[in-house]
């Protein structure tokens, strides 16, 4: 049984891609042949992110437009084999790809991947549409601050709209610290608010940065709190019943550990 | 300035602003029509209404009012006439 799962949130900047690039090497770390669809046309990342700049031939609108097959313009991830992507373009428009053709391609790649994870634009426009019509599941990622869940909540109307009812939130980038001193919302707030399945809360973590500057997506790394939340996620996908994790709280004891390399993480 | 002194007193964190806030401005958002949509709940008004009474059309209003926090369908329809049922 293969999956389609489309990564969204209306608000740009708030990690689609960088989770896109989390689920697909956690999925492909589990055994799981995933491939990843980067659709936001004219602006393309999810390469960088995986490390895979260097290896791009063809794109999603070659593909489309036929001037390629699938298998052709697919970039294997260079540590998982059974983890491909397909890049979008740099330079056409937008309008080059309609719901129908992408569609088509989803049906054509479940016949061969466990999931394939297609990373949407920001914004409710013609890209969204796209990017939502081959889609079993919507993973919609938001932040604690007002505008990613107001934007969150319109997408989730919009996903109803197109009867997409298979919607999971993400909370990403968390301040633990910030939740603690009651400055942030948490988890149960914005689960009040949007009244949508949570499947992970992710911690703002330096190592997301760090690692998407080398283009090694941070789900493999057991010393990143970011790193061990994505992993919790790819088991929830996979159906597995996972306890939320505690954030750990770094206060000045825990540095000074860290300092003098006492404590491991 | 002063709502600012209200805040240090009251001692509300932010959060629970954002989250008052959302929710707020959530049903609003959610309950927003377009104006097609609006259209067609006005023409469908006028013709079940039309069965029992005549009503004027060109002075007629209706538009979905925030009344604290709930949404409301207000409907000011004015009736010129009521036609006769046997």
């Amino acid at each position: 049984m293969s999956e389609v799962i489309v990564v969204t949130s209306g608000k740009g900047g708030v990690g689609k891609s960088t989770t896109t690039a989390n689920l697909g090497v956690g999925l492909a770390m589990r055994g799981k042949k995933v491939v990843l669809i980067d659709t936001d046309t004219g602006l393309r990342n999810l390469d960088l992110l995986l490390g895979l700049e260097n290896r791009i031939m063809y794109d999603l609108i070659d593909v489309v437009d036929g001037r390629v097959e699938i298998k052709k313009a697919l970039v294997r991830h260079k540590k998982y084999e059974n983890l491909q992507l397909l890049p979008t373009s740099q330079v056409k428009d937008k309008s080059a790809v309609n719901p129908a053709d992408l569609m088509a391609l989803c049906d054509e790649l479940r016949k061969e991947y466990d999931f394939v994870i297609i990373d949407c634009p920001a914004g409710i426009e013609q890209g969204f549409q796209t990017a939502i019509a081959g889609a079993d599941t919507a993973i919609v990622v938001t932040m604690p601050e007002v505008s990613a869940v107001r934007d969150a909540d319109k997408i989730i109307g919009e996903l109803g709209r197109s009867e997409k009812d298979n919607i999971k939130l993400i909370i990403n980038r968390i301040r633990p610290a910030m939740v603690d001193s009651g400055e942030m919302m948490d988890m149960d707030d914005i689960n009040d608010i949007l009244a949508i399945k949570c499947i992970g809360q992710v911690p703002d973590d330096i190592k997301v940065v760090t690692s998407a500057n080398r283009g090694e997506p941070v789900v493999g790394d057991g010393d990143s709190q970011a790193g061990k939340a994505y992993e919790n996620i790819v088991g929830r996908l996979l159906g597995e019943d996972i306890p939320f994790m505690e954030f750990e709280k770094e206060g000045f004891f825990k540095k000074l550990m860290k300092a003098f390399k006492l404590s491991k993480d | 300035m002063l709502d600012s002194i209200k805040r240090m007193f009251s001692g509300e964190k932010s959060g629970k602003v954002a989250k008052r806030r959302l929710q707020m401005v959530l049903i609003q958002d959610r309950a927003s029509v377009s104006p097609e949509v609006m259209g067609m709940i006005r023409d469908d008004i006028i013709q079940v209404l039309s069965k029992y009474m005549i009503i004027d059309k060109t002075d007629m209003e209706i538009s979905l009012e925030n009344v604290d926090d709930s949404v409301a369908l207000v409907a000011n329809i004015p009736v010129q006439n009521m036609r006769h049922h046997r």
